[in-house]
This record gives structure tokens, sequence and C-alpha cells, in this order.
């Protein structure tokens, strides 16, 4: 496939490794905050072609993994309700909260639906007047201009029967909660692509600055990590902190200020609780006022809905990069794909998922 | 920053103990098998059954026959390239094949759900009229029953087939041998995203078409070729990952197979790309892997390509040590991982 | 968090307001709808990135081929023993202005 096959090379890759082994001198340790990224390094074995003296480690990147519990047990509490369908992408339908995962609330009755885009849920709110729909809006700000216009359009059509469940994250406060705190070894970041694609390299510029830490907009393929952990080994070598752009055939330095626009016309900032780490001030996004009449959690009556986290599940610490998943006592034992703790380990993109599925030939490693 | 607070264990049920059937109980991985093993193995235990193979391979009066069965829940009834009839007949021809026999007779049991259209199912009728007798098959008998409506998916159809083994050869995995090459007969992939091209919400328009095929004229011609068949395995539900780690699990033997010598389709790379599905997990209904002796891979895959069924047949790996049971897949970029089966079926993601 | 895969656009659709432009997206012979609002210079022909049926930005082909040079480049000039040079191939150091600035 044309500009996708092409940055999945053999020869390239080989190339691209022994640089890197040229380059890194001192070991280094260094984060990616991506889901994509996480699952692409996993299952092509980026890091087996990586110099032992770097320490990639995976971040809070995945929109599932740190949906916070309760929001889970909101979505399966309205999927159960009557006259409700409850549309969303695949990835939210077996991740558990405390009493059961979309997959159970289906297997009872409930009308639980994949949708490929949002878009797809508002038709079937247009063509289905007698359905409630429901949106489980996920994502990161690679999602929040597909879920704003969702809402854009909900709105427009003047339907009063299609809402959304809001979960949207981003990745700056993130990545300033891991570098801030005490127990931090990151050193640099790879920033996710496609999230830069919206919203462009400004926002990372204070962040680098502050933290004196590099970082490198990078893709998704294995010679676009590759590059991307190179051009990031050779600022720490050189002692530079800058935000560079490895993906520049998808993204630009001001992103897309189009999406951005109608992101601001439906979404605003507010906190966000991440499941594993606890609530970061200014890391989401919440319906504004013209459009809080679509908003879930207040339609059907969920929004004071509370609940505590696992204590056996470590995906706090993994999401934070302060765990690898073999580190967890859980892992491949008590929790697996077949009967998980935590989202890390449900959600494809979750770092203990893709380690399990993808494991390595480590006969450590548990089987 | 705040630390995660620690509350205690307050873990979801796992669901190995959940106490209702969900729909990744049919999705051909882990959660199936753990089915099979918790609820079926135990309860009709015998040596056939253990052997855990597509067929059972029984002594009748001195003949060897293959006997299997299988049910078809496919949705939509009719999909690109083939419907739940032609699927059905071919699933059961295959299953005979696959144990190396040549399959004689089917039986079809139909589950119709009120409100059906007869044409639909005189439809699915004559389909399966046409593939048997592109297998050389007969179907010999039968039952219908009726099931009130939102009882049933329209249609589903409950197939077996008895078959004759007339070599001496033991296909089965439990004939791999360290050293074997795996040759898979064509491009993986086809069925599942024929399906989910038509399937709601995730449509999409394409020209895929499903890969459903009798496989028994392949299989007649590595037997024509002398080719010494250690075992044969129809990639079905799970994918080619899953047909590998089956054999590997039965067997107890590592598995090695190379992803660039895997042949995907452009459109059905693309359709799974778009997706988020990895292509060594959709399901197939028209390929299989060949397990055969090393010094007989050339000669195997020139057989297999001589039927039209498997012109695409190549070599994809090799069988190695006995003991821990393991499939190891070296990436495009030259790096190994382990492969194994999902839990459930496998869902189209967004990151 | 960030399945999106490159495209061809085969034909576009113009709807009542720009935010309802779609257009016809080719994955390698798949075919899938994707709403064209955010991207309002794409044209028939052009690649573009597209995320749950929205196309995010449009591939920028040049930068792509410069990308591929960069990789094919890094053989020769491994064989040299020398570090790539700064002539301009590899992607562009999108670094904060120096002195002043933010």
């Amino acid at each position: 496939m044309k500009y996708l096959s092409e940055y999945r090379d053999a020869d390239a890759a080989r190339r691209l490794a022994e640089a890197l082994a040229d380059a890194a001198v001192r070991p280094w340790t260094i984060m990616e905050i991506c889901g994509g990224q996480t699952h692409a390094i996993i299952k092509y074995g980026v890091d087996e072609l990586l110099p032992k003296s770097l320490t990639l480690v995976h971040g809070p990147g995945c929109p599932v993994c740190v949906t916070p519990v309760e929001l889970i047990d909101k979505a399966v509490a309205i999927a159960g309700m009557p006259g409700v369908t409850l549309t969303s992408f695949g990835d939210m339908l077996r991740v558990p909260g405390t009493r059961g995962d979309l997959f159970s609330v289906r297997a009872a009755g409930g009308d639980v639906r994949i949708v490929y885009s949002p878009l797809d849920a508002v038709k079937l709110a247009k063509e289905n007047p007698s359905l409630q729909v429901v949106f489980f809006a996920i994502g990161f700000e690679t999602t929040a201009p597909a879920n704003a216009m969702a809402a854009h359009q909900a709105r427009a059509l003047g339907l009063d029967n299609f809402s959304m469940l809001v979960s949207q994250v981003l990745v700056p406060p993130a990545m300033e909660a891991v570098l801030s705190s005490p127990s931090n070894r990151v050193q640099a970041f790879l920033a996710a692509g496609h999230v830069c694609a919206v919203m462009g390299l400004a926002e990372y510029e204070p962040l680098a600055a502050r933290f004196k830490v590099p970082i490198v907009v990078t893709g998704f393929e294995p010679l676009d990590i590759l590059q991307g952990i190179l051009m990031t080994v050779r600022q720490l070598e050189e002692g530079r902190a800058q935000v560079e752009n490895q993906y520049s055939r998808s993204v630009r330095r001001e992103g897309n200020p189009g999406a951005r626009e109608l992101i601001r016309e439906v979404f605003k900032v507010v906190p966000r609780k991440w499941r594993g780490i606890g609530a970061i001030p200014a890391s989401g996004l919440g319906l504004t006022e013209p459009y809080r009449r679509f908003d879930a959690e207040h339609r059907f009556g969920v929004a004071e809905l509370s609940v505590e986290e696992s204590g056996e599940c470590l995906s706090g610490l993994i999401l934070q990069g302060l765990k690898k998943p073999p580190e967890c006592p859980a892992f491949g034992a008590a929790c697996t794909p077949e009967h998980p703790l935590g989202a890390t380990m449900v959600s494809s993109e979750g770092a203990c998922a893709a380690y399990h599925r993808y494991r390595r030939l480590d006969p450590r490693s548990p089987s | 920053m705040k630390k995660p607070e620690v509350q205690g264990p307050v873990c979801p049920a796992p669901l190995s103990d959940h106490p209702n059937i969900l729909l990744a109980h049919g999705g051909g991985g882990r959660l199936t098998h753990g089915l099979i093993e918790r609820v079926f193995l135990p309860a009709f235990s015998n040596p056939m059954l253990e052997a855990r193979h597509d067929g059972a391979v029984l002594d009748v009066g001195g003949a060897r026959l293959a006997f299997t069965t299988d049910s078809y829940v496919v949705s939509p009834l009719f999909f690109p390239g083939g419907d739940i009839g032609s699927l059905a007949v071919h699933g059961t021809v295959n299953d005979l094949a696959m144990c190396g026999a040549r399959p004689l007779h089917l039986s079809a049991a139909f589950i119709l759900e009120e409100g059906l259209p007869v044409a639909d199912l005189s439809r699915v009728v004559a389909s399966m009229k046409a593939a048997a007798q592109r297998a050389g098959v007969s179907l010999v008998t039968g039952d219908t029953k009726v099931v009130g409506r939102g009882k049933g998916d329209g249609l589903f159809i409950t197939t077996s087939g008895i078959g004759l083994i007339e070599h001496d050869l033991v296909v089965a995995p439990s004939s791999v041998r360290p050293g074997d090459a795996i040759v898979l007969s064509g491009d993986v992939g086809r069925h599942g995203m024929a399906v989910m091209a038509v399937r709601e919400g995730l449509s999409f328009e394409s020209s895929i078409e499903s890969d459903s095929a009798p496989l028994n004229g392949v299989v007649d011609a590595l037997l024509a070729a002398k080719v010494e068949i250690h075992a044969l395995r129809d990639l079905t539900r799970g994918g080619l990952a899953t047909c590998l780690v089956e054999i590997a699990e039965s067997r107890g033997v590592r598995l090695d197979f190379d992803e660039a010598a895997v042949p995907v389709r452009e459109d059905v790379l693309g359709a799974c790309e778009m997706l988020g599905l990895d292509p060594f997990y959709v399901a197939n209904e028209g390929r299989c892997a060949a397990f055969v002796p090393g010094s007989q891979a050339e000669a195997a895959v020139a057989a297999m390509r001589s039927r039209p069924e498997a012109a695409g047949a190549t070599v994809i790996g090799r069988v190695g040590p006995e003991g821990r049971p393991s499939v190891v897949l070296r990436s495009r970029i030259g790096a190994s991982r382990i492969v194994d089966m999902l839990s459930g079926e496998q869902l189209p993601r967004i990151c | 968090m960030c399945l999106a895969v490159p495209g061809r656009i085969l034909s576009i659709q113009e709807g009542s307001d720009p935010l309802a432009r779609t257009g016809r997206v080719s994955f390698g012979g798949a075919v899938k709808e994707a709403c064209l609002a955010y991207v309002p210079e794409a044209k028939v022909g052009d690649y573009v990135i597209v995320h749950v049926g929205f196309a995010l930005s449009v591939l920028d082909e040049e930068e792509a081929a410069r990308t591929l040079e960069y990789f094919r480049q890094l053989g020769e000039i491994a064989a040299k023993e020398e570090k790539p040079s700064d002539n301009g191939i590899g992607p562009h150091d999108y670094s904060p202005p120096r002195g002043g600035g933010e």
C-alpha cells in the first residue's frame, strides 16, 4: 500500500538500527505516548532493533486504557437502560468496569453496536427516531475533531435522540504529569504523530523548554518510529531539547486549524480523571454550553457515579512508564486478555495486552 | 502529583467464570477453546475426541472413515463470493479433506426462523447443490425445524459429513515432525473482509469476495504427487495465526513463520489497515496449511498450485523442535515475536 | 490513539456547506467514504490521512519522498562511516526560535 508499506522496509530498518547503535553512546530513557506506537513497536519488534542502552517506555497514550473505571460503569449503566442504543468504537467493548463490560451488557440483552465513525451514530439517530442513541466519545486530540463534528451535526439536525458520553483527554497535561512526578526517569518523548496533525507543534515547545526534554513528533510505521528514536537520541547526545518533526509527510507545524476551530466550538478544556493516575487539571475536554444538552451523563442521570480503582491492577504505574507489564505480578497469571484486571490488558493498544499478545521470546516472560 | 490511590482489590469478574455465553465464545480464540476444554471434553471424553482434529478418524468394519460436523450461523446470509449454504458445504468437505479423506456424503439440518423468505431459502439450497456438485459429494439426508420470530438469525445450518481414507498416511497434527515445511495454500483474509464489507456499521466498497472453496481437490493433488502429507488444517474463524497455534499446541512443537512470506491482497490489507485489524486473525474459508517433509516442500507447492483453489500456494515457515508449543513470527523488519490466539473475536479499533 | 491510514481520494461530493464535504477514499482498493471538512484544499488524486472516517491532513508527497530518500541515503552514508549531513535531507527541524520567541 502506497505511503504505508515503504515505511516497513527491512533493509531501511536495519540501517536505521545501525545508525542508532552508532549514535547512542550513553544510556537514555525515552517515552512514547501513543497506543498506536506501542502496538507497532511490539508487533514489529522495533525494540529488538534498539541498542541495549536505550530504554523505551510506554506512557498513558491509549485513550481506552486511561478512561476511568467510573466512565465504563456509566456506559454500562446507560447501555442497560430500555430504549437506549449505545454506539462505540470497538476498542471500548471489552474494557472491564466494576460491574462487567459493554459486551456483557449485550449478552444480557442491551443494544450495543460498534461504529467506525461518530457520524455513523448520528446517522443511526436520524434514521431511528424511536431509539435514544448514545455515542461513547473517547479519544485524544486525534479523535476530537470527529467527535466534535458528530455533535455539530446532531445540533444542526435538531436531533433530540442523540447524546455523547464524553471521555476526551489531552496529551500535553499527561506529559507534564509524567515529567513532574518525583520518580520520573523519562528523558525524552516521541510525540504522537496524528495528535500533532491536529494540534500542531506549538504546545510542546513550552514543555521541551521547561523540562529540558527533546520531543520528536513521530509516525506509526516501524521506520517512522526508528527514525523518531534516532532523532531523539541525537538531541540527547548533543544536549539539545527541541521539538522536531519526524512525521513531516502528515504533520505540519501549524497542525489543522480548521479542525481546532470545530473542537473549540463543541468542547472546552476541563479537569479529567485518568484511570490508574488520578485527576489531572485541564487534561480533558467537556461539552460547551450550547452542546450541554447532548451530554449523556446528564441526560441519563449518571453524572454522580463515582468508583474507586482496583488495587491489584498496576496499570497506573504502567501507564506512567514506571513499570513494564512483565514486572506486574498479575501479568499473564491472574491478569490475561481472557480475564483482564485492568484496561491496559484489555485494550488492544494497552501495553499489557500488546506485551501479552506479541510476547517476546524471552524465557523469563510468563507464558 | 498525587500517587495512584490503592484501595484494595476491586477487580471485575474474570471472563472465564462468566455465567453467560458471550459472542466472544464463538470467536474461535481462547474463550472458544476454553469452553471446549472445560465443558465439552470432560463430558464426552474418548480418544478420538481428544485428538482435537477437525474430524474424527474411525475404524469401521476394516475401512478408515472420517466423520465431521459443523454449524453455520453467519450473518448476513448472502455475502460477496458466497452464502451460508456454500459455506456449509465447503466447510464440511474441507474438514474431511483435512483428515486426508475423500469426502463422500453430507447431511444438512436447517433451523429456519419464522418469517424467513422462502425465496432466500431456495437460493441457499441452490447454492448448496452447486457447491456439492463442484466438490463431488452428495447430500443424502437432512432435517428441518422452524423457530419463532426473533429466535434465530434467519437461518442456521448444521452439516455433517463422512469420507473415506484411501491411503495409509495418518494425516493429523500428531504426524507433524520437526523440520517439516509449512505450506499455505493462498492469500489470507478474504472471507472475513468480504463479510465485513457488508456488515452494518463497518461496511465499505470493495471487490473482495469470500475465498470459500472446497479443498479436497488440493488434497487429491498432493496425494497424487506422492507427497507424504503429515498434517493439514484449514484456516477458519481465527485466521492463520489461530490455525498455527492450534497445530503447535496439539502436537507440542514450535512453529516458525515469516510475516513477509504470507500473501495478503492489497485491498484486503487496505480494509484491515482502515479498521485496525490484523490480517493474520481474519477469517478464511478456502485456505489450508499443509505440513509436509522439508524435502518435499517444492513438490507440495507445485502440486497445490496445479489447482485453482491453491494457485497462490507458498512456503511460509518450518516446524521447529518439539517441546513447549509456540508459534514464532519473524516480522517484516527482522525481529521475532510470539503469536498467540486472541481471547475472542478481533474487533476494529481506533487507536 | 491514532489509527489513521493514508488513502487516495477517488471522488469528492460537495455538500450544501463546506463542513458537509465528503469523498470516496481508496485504501489499496477498499473504498470508504470520508468526511473532507477538515481538508478543504484536498483534490481528487490526493492522498489523505483518515481517522475514524475523517481526513485530518493531506499527505505531503514531497516530504514523503524526502523521508524515503533519507532512508536510502543512510545506507550509502553508513558505508562511508560518516554522520548524515545537514543539507536539507530529512525531516524539518521545527525548533523554537533561539533568543526571544515565546
